[in-house]
């Protein structure tokens, strides 16, 4: 039997939004994954500090609020600073096409915008995880 | 980018030095009870049981997060490094979780003596307070003086979980109805420490008063271990209460430097040695390959479920197995 795939949530900095965080949530509960939320207004250095102690698989921060070019640089530069440069990060919420290519490029596994169907949500975390292999 | 798999005997080391990294990956492999791990944990044994081990139980909404989060920030002002393990029930129907404890505990995360890890009960699947054990030596080695376990007061899992920490506190709460509710829950007389929590509300000298005359009433507990539990009222919106809690921890521990500390560390590993034999068990049988052609005569009504379920008992726990 193996263990539930770990995902950590955040919302990083004055994003008020977390309607879609929550649904995300409970849609990957419900698929039998183990969620840890950190609530709202976090700065990166706490998100990927937690990230780095719940040992997560996937690290999925949520983005409403258009800051996502200078808080992704951030957390990528502290996984590193933290051993953790392999942790899988994915990224959603409202954000321009031309910001996604640039997240992609930067290191963000996937980026999952508006109206993304939960199954689609679940299937990106489950094959992302399953192509990473054992840790 | 991936990187190879680190076998756990090598992680130890890091561990040790409290990388973060190390300690939480090895809790990952505990947690899921992989085979991989447990040279590691026997090695990680032999090193700890320096920490002070508290668990933390009581009904869900009665406060423990946010005391917990409480508790720590007066454990780190007095020089001590502190781990945290909050415990939620896992989904009966996913078997998935939310864990929405650290949300309590948000303050403390950038503190670099503390340590906060979530871990869900995994339902009917068993085994997890047998890991949660594993993950309190692995943090010990990590050099955490205390170590608080949070879990619900519900479900036998939970309850063994605070049960076999060194010093167990059962919170109560005011307006979750008018009973204790540590009482209907059945986990009062676990308590070594009663906490009455939320006491800046109006109604919580009534749970108070309850609660001592309960205890009045020998509904009480540790008393047969030559301690009197005592009754703590905090609030942790006023932040009131913690420095009796702190001392209650003191005292209790310097009670377990005494005989009855002996007994308490011998009854845990009874239960620990209960619990990995079971895991071991369950794993080895579940993995027989007899249970195929054994359950076809069964369905054949040549034999019958409890026979052809003996022989199997008897047939794995004869073979040499090793771990
Ligand atoms: C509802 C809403 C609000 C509510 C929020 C309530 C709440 N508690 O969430 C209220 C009214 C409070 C609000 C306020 C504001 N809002 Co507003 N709001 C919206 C609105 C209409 C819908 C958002 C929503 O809830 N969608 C439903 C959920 C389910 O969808 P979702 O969040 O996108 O999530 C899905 C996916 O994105 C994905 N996903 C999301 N997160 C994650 C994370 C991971 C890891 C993964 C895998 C997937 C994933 O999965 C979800 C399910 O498919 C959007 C417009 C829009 N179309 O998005 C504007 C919008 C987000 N808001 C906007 C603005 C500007 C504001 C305000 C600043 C307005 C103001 N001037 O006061 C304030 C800011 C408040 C704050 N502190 O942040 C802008 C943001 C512009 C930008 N990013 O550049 C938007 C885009 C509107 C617009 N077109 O201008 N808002
Ligand atoms: N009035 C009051 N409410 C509190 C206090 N501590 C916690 N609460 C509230 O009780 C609820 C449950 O708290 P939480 O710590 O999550 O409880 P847990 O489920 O036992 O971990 C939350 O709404 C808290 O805000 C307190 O000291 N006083
Ligand atoms: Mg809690």
């Amino acid at each position: 039997m193996s263990a539930p795939i770990r995902v950590l949530l955040a919302k990083v900095g004055l994003d008020g939004h977390d309607r879609g965080v929550k649904v995300v949530a409970r849609t990957l509960r419900d698929a039998g994954m183990d969620v840890v939320y950190t609530g709202l207004h976090r700065t990166p250095e706490e998100v990927v500090t937690a990230a780095v102690q719940e040992d997560v698989d996937v690290l999925g921060v949520s983005l409403l609020s258009g800051v996502q070019m200078t808080v992704f640089p951030k957390i990528f530069a502290l996984l590193e600073q933290h051993k953790v440069g392999d942790m899988i990060v994915i990224a959603g919420g409202v954000m321009p096409d031309e910001d996604v290519e640039e997240l992609k490029k930067m290191g963000v596994a996937e980026v999952l915008l508006q109206d993304t169907p939960p199954q689609q949500i679940i299937n990106t975390l489950t094959s992302l995880v399953e192509a990473r292999g054992a840790r | 980018m991936a990187r190879p798999y680190i076998p756990s005997l090598d992680l130890i080391e890091p561990a040790a030095r409290g990388e973060i990294w190390a300690v939480a990956r090895l809790i990952s492999r505990a947690e899921a009870g992989q085979p991989e791990v447990r040279e590691a944990i026997g090695e990680i044994y032999k090193r700890a049981g320096a920490a002070h081990v508290i668990g933390i139980t009581g009904v869900p909404g009665s406060g423990k997060s946010t005391l917990v989060s409480k508790l720590v920030r007066k454990l780190l002002d007095a020089g001590e490094r502190v781990a945290v393990v909050a415990i939620d029930p896992s989904s009966p129907y996913s078997g998935g979780s939310i864990l929405g404890d650290r949300i309590r505990m948000s303050d403390l995360v950038l503190d670099p003596n503390v340590f906060i890890r979530s871990m869900a009960t995994r339902g009917a699947v068993g085994g997890m307070a047998h890991a949660a054990l594993d993950v309190v030596d692995i943090l010990d080695l990590a050099g955490f003086d205390k170590i608080i376990i949070e879990t619900v007061g519900v479900g036998q899992d939970e309850v063994e979980i605070a049960k076999s920490s060194h010093t167990t506190v059962v919170v109560s709460a005011p307006g979750l109805g008018d009973e204790i509710q540590a009482i209907k829950a059945g986990i009062l007389e676990i308590a070594d420490l009663h906490v009455v929590s939320k006491c800046d509300r109006s109604d919580a000298n009534r749970t108070l008063t309850d609660l001592k005359m309960m205890l009045k009433d020998g509904l009480g507990g540790a008393l047969t271990r030559g301690w009197v539990p005592p009754v703590i009222g905090t609030s942790s919106y006023d932040d009131e209460g913690f420095d009796e809690l702190v001392d209650g921890f003191a005292r209790h521990l310097a009670h377990l430097e005494g005989p009855a500390g002996q007994a308490r560390r011998e009854q845990i590993s009874v239960f620990r040695l209960k619990k990995a034999a079971e895991a071991l068990m369950l794993e080895m049988l579940r993995s027989d390959p007899s249970f195929e052609p054994e359950g076809k005569r069964v369905a054949a009504r040549q034999t019958d479920p409890y026979t052809a379920a003996s022989g199997i008992v008897k047939h794995f726990s004869t073979e040499k197995t090793h771990v």
